[in-house]
């Protein structure tokens, strides 16, 4: 990755490494990884955000309203997108979203000034792509349920013409296939191409301090104005992704839900 | 790449699916399905309680309104009333007033009448005592001067011809 490849690699922040072996099932060894403590945290911060909103007050304090702006946001993008019946997802797709927006902001937390190494969980596919099958999961059988094989008219949007039928259902049914990957696949990319880039900008101040005032000064200081810009948009980036994931996931449902 | 690295590592994929599976799923059941339909309920009521309160003071606006027009009708009913009342009572006391005063007309006049009787028999009676009187001087005078002696009876009828001509 760099001249110095054996000292700097931007991709072994993405290294999954194990802390202690707890069982072994069906041939498949089960570790305390770093990733299951980045999610625990992930998840026990994100409890006690939630647990700041449950003061059920009639008039909310800061921290209150905060919480029930996030249950405002996802519960009016999911009426807005499927209806009054998206009320039943909502849990799901909150849980979705807050997850993996908690996952993306802690990766984001420069905490190795702490001497910790933070994971971002979402830079892994196979979270992402676990998430993402679970929802296409939700999607078929919330939409076989509801709609029986009435549910393949999905591949043949209204108003086609009886013709062209043979060519758009096919393509249809590809796309319909392709969302799980994509979905899963559109996280793990932002997620990891961020982080390269962060890494890589970092490397360069860090680089730039052995090259001599003449070049390192105007260097790294260019580089570390463009790290502040691309921490800003990174953080934009982990909210948006999440966003992105829930928003499509509630799109997907809608389609089981309401069939176009 | 890391991520496609380790997949070939045992315990990797198996941790990974694991982990989520336990930490998701709590996160769904605690936090999806316990606290989020709970604050979902509280801005619920909230909007409920907002609504409600707009309404019931848009009812007293109105109810504030229906009472103040009322208020105006039984004012303006009562004025009405009033000046009536002050009407009646005014023609009232002119009429009693006029009643009073023909009663006292035909009182006074009454008295006038009476009086007048009594002045007019007065004379009456006067005259009577008056022509006695002269007819006894005439008597008198007649006895005395002629010796004759007059009736009564005459001297009275000879005064009356004189006194009313």
């Amino acid at each position: 990755m760099s001249a110095e490849a054996g000292k700097f690699d931007p991709m072994h922040q993405f290294t999954v490494e194990p802390i202690a072996k707890l069982f072994a099932a069906g041939g498949r060894e089960v570790w305390l990884t770093t990733s299951a403590v980045w999610m625990l945290a992930a998840a026990v911060i994100l409890w006690l955000f939630m647990l700041g909103g449950m003061k059920r007050q009639l008039v909310p304090g800061r921290w209150q309203m905060a919480v029930e702006g996030f249950t405002g946001f996802i519960s009016s993008m999911m009426s807005t997108n499927i209806g009054p019946e998206g009320r039943k997802y909502t849990p799901y797709v909150f849980s979705l979203f807050m997850f993996i927006l908690f996952c993306n902001i802690l990766g984001m937390v420069p905490f190795a000034l702490g001497g910790l190494h933070p994971l971002t969980v979402t830079s892994h596919f196979t979270i992402t792509g676990v998430l993402a099958v679970l929802s296409f999961a939700i999607v078929l059988v919330v939409g076989f349920w509801r709609h029986g094989l009435h549910f393949f008219s999905l591949f043949v949007p209204h108003g086609t013409p009886w013709p062209m039928i043979p060519f758009i259902a096919p393509i249809e049914f590809v796309s319909f296939m392709v969302r799980p990957f994509s979905l899963g696949l559109r996280l793990f990319v932002a997620m990891t191409a961020g982080h390269v880039l962060l890494e890589v900008f970092a490397n360069f101040i860090v680089q730039s301090s052995g090259a001599g005032a003449a070049i390192g000064l105007p260097v790294g200081i260019a580089s570390m104005a463009l790290m502040i810009g691309i921490s800003a948009l990174e953080l934009l980036v982990a909210g948006i992704q999440a966003y992105v994931f829930a928003l499509l996931t509630s799109l997907y449902i809608n389609d089981a839900v309401n069939l176009h | 790449m890391p991520q496609i690295n380790q997949l070939a590592e045992n315990w990797y994929f198996a941790s990974q699916l694991f982990w989520l599976a336990l930490i998701f799923g709590a996160v769904f059941v605690v936090i999806g399905l316990g606290m989020y339909p709970k604050i979902e309920a509280t801005v619920d009521a909230r909007d409920r309680k907002i609504a409600d309160d707009l309404a019931a003071a848009k009812a007293a606006h109105a109810s504030a309104d229906g009472l103040e027009e009322q208020y105006r009708q039984q004012s303006d009913l009562s004025r009405a009333a009033a000046q009536a009342a002050v009407q009646d009572a005014k023609d009232k006391a002119a009429r009693d007033a006029e009643k009073r005063l023909a009663k006292v007309d035909a009182e006074l006049a009454d008295k006038l009448a009476a009086a007048e009787a009594d002045v007019s028999a007065a004379r009456k009676s006067a005259m009577a005592e008056i022509e006695a009187v002269a007819a006894e001087a005439a008597g008198d005078l007649v006895a005395k001067l002629s010796g004759v002696k007059v009736a009564a009876a005459d001297a009275k009828q000879a005064v009356k011809a004189v006194l009313h001509g």
